[in-house]
């Protein structure tokens, strides 16, 4: 599988993004993706990303960024006004998921949300081993410098999906440089959904 | 870094008239600009760069107020761009204001000038663009002041302006700014130089006008720039390096700039407020522009909340807009003196906007 800046998830979305559409990145870096989409999709694209040194080189790429914390952010823009709204890697990270997703579905008619699988065999592994915080390749950090304050697995998303009425309109799930067919919830590493609010 | 020698000139035009926001007829006009580097033949790489409260049409060049930012491989590009600065209506430095001969009674016109604002000065610089035949800007830029003009632009001409760069500034002056530029303005009319406002001729009120620049440095600075720069080191043994330092640029301020002016210009800036056109969101409605704006994090006197209250207002209605908080230590100074920072982002801004402004013309023409 072909890897845009060598991340995984980028190559998917930039597959699951119609050309020429409005889309919101929430926690882009430096603008990496929203570039890519501009460049390969010709799309109309929005970050928003808090650090200031990620933002400044953004807009030297001549991305439209917003800096600000994404989970206030999203709450400003108007209903609908994104076609795709992404979420990259980020959702484990914020302060409450859910008003981030629903924030989502609000702004923009479907929402994009990569996020590593808590599920995953090594992460159970490690804990089951060690008796202590899993820490693996895909989850590196020490508890106390973790970024991560929420931690879900691919069946944690889907039970949510249901609960909110959300249908997931596509599931994409990745090993390595492969993507998995079996037994996600045991074998993604990351996971790629794909979502739209029901109406 | 590019070495190409910079074209510049240097001109003036004359308009026939202006309408003011007050009602009154300012005829005729005139408006000192320069511009550097080469308008294209599409005309379509033309930026208008907006100067600050007492800066003038001379930005580029020796001595120009933003000669770090404009010129051969700067920010703004003079290989790729062609620049225009205008001196603001109200000036002192060319264009038409209360230093001015009043051509009906033969003799300036201090304190009777009509009462200017931040859009009558748009209006005289969009006399000048259409003057120069520049269909559409690729962007207009500018910080303080100059970003309020920015801001006017965007909202009076949305079709005429592909972009704007408003660095460190506000859609409304709060009751700081104003009290500042109070303070200004009653130690110029304190000054028993001034006469109100007659003194054309004769002495200048130059003790108030220096003690006016004086508070203006002040806010201008940061804490931080202030002790670094000065701290409490001693010039001679009964005055500070930082008293020595506001009397210097006091009195070097007055050899280059009118009293009058100063007070029309910051009466100008203070009754600015966009808001009262509208709620904001509103305002950006017609507004097809891209945006970038920057603050400083060490900006007292235009404070970042006052540029993310733009921010807001334009992404309430999925403007196009960037914006970044940088990191600065200089105070409102900043966006004078941060030169590395500003470049990286307004060169990127500049470039995608250049970029997408082509396309959207060949679209255009399909």
């Amino acid at each position: 599988m072909r890897e845009v800046y060598g991340r995984r998830d980028f190559a998917i979305i930039g597959e699951l993004v119609e050309p020429q559409t409005r889309v919101l990145d929430l926690g882009c870096g430096e603008g990496e993706l929203l570039a890519w989409l501009k460049e390969h999709k010709d799309v109309d694209g929005r970050g928003v990303e808090l650090t200031g040194p990620r933002v400044q080189k953004a807009i030297a790429r001549g991305v439209s960024v917003y800096q600000g914390d994404l989970e206030s952010a999203v709450e400003d823009y108007p209903d609908r006004a994104f076609d795709y709204v992404i979420l990259s890697q980020t959702l484990q990270e914020t302060r409450d998921p859910l008003r981030v997703l629903r924030g989502m579905l609000r702004v923009g008619r479907r929402a994009i949300v990569a996020f590593p699988n808590f599920g995953h065999y090594t992460v159970r592994l490690s804990t089951l081993r060690s008796g202590r915080a899993p820490k693996t390749e895909l989850f590196p950090y020490d508890w106390w410098d973790s970024p991560n304050i929420h931690f879900f697995t691919v069946l944690d998303f889907e039970a949510l999906a249901q609960k909110e009425h959300w249908r997931v309109e596509r599931r994409i799930f990745l090993h390595g440089q492969r993507q998995v067919k079996m037994f996600p919830n045991l074998l993604a590493e990351i996971a790629v959904f794909l979502v739209t609010a029901s109406s | 870094m590019a070495t190409t020698q910079m074209v510049t000139e240097s001109a003036s035009a004359t308009f026939e008239k202006i309408e003011l926001d007050s009602g009154v007829t300012l005829a005729p006009v005139e408006v000192a600009y320069e511009t550097y580097g080469e308008l294209n033949a599409a005309r379509s790489n033309a930026i208008l760069v907006l100067h600050a409260f007492s800066g003038d049409a001379h930005a580029a060049g020796e001595g120009g107020w933003w000669t770090n930012m404009i010129g051969p491989g700067k920010a703004f590009d003079t290989d790729q761009y062609f620049v225009i600065c205008s001196n603001v209506l109200g000036g002192c430095r060319g264009t038409t204001g209360p230093g001015s001969i009043n051509p009906e009674r033969g003799c300036p016109w201090a304190m009777t000038f009509p009462a200017i604002t931040i859009s009558d000065m748009v209006r005289l610089q969009k006399l000048l663009i259409d003057h120069l035949r520049i269909p559409r800007l690729l962007s207009v830029s500018g910080g303080s002041m100059g970003g309020m003009q920015a801001l006017e632009w965007a909202v009076a001409y949305p079709d005429r302006v592909a972009s704007a760069i408003p660095i460190a500034c506000t859609a409304r002056h709060s009751a700081q700014q104003i009290a500042f530029n109070e303070v200004g303005r009653q130690a110029i009319m304190a000054d028993p130089d001034w006469c109100g406002g007659n003194y054309y001729g004769g002495k200048p009120p130059a003790n108030g006008l220096a003690v006016a620049r004086m508070v203006g440095h002040i806010t201008y600075m940061s804490d931080q720039s202030m002790r670094e720069k000065f701290g409490r080191r001693l010039r001679t043994p009964d005055q500070f390096e930082v008293e020595s330092y506001l009397k210097y640029r006091g009195y070097k301020f007055v050899d280059r700039f009118d009293a009058n002016s100063y007070i029309y210009i910051t009466k100008a800036m203070d009754d600015f407020d966009l808001t009262q056109r509208g709620a904001l969101p509103t305002l950006f409605e017609r507004a097809r522009t891209r945006f970038l704006l920057i603050s400083f994090s060490s900006d007292w006197l235009y404070p970042s909340y006052q540029s993310l209250e733009i921010v807001s207002a334009l992404r309430s209605r999925n403007a196009d807009v960037a914006y970044c908080n940088l990191e600065a230590r200089y105070g409102h100074d900043s966006f004078l003196v941060e030169v590395e920072e500003q470049t990286e982002l307004v060169r990127g801004f500049l470039t995608s906007t250049f970029k997408e402004e082509a396309r959207q013309g060949i679209k255009s023409r399909a």
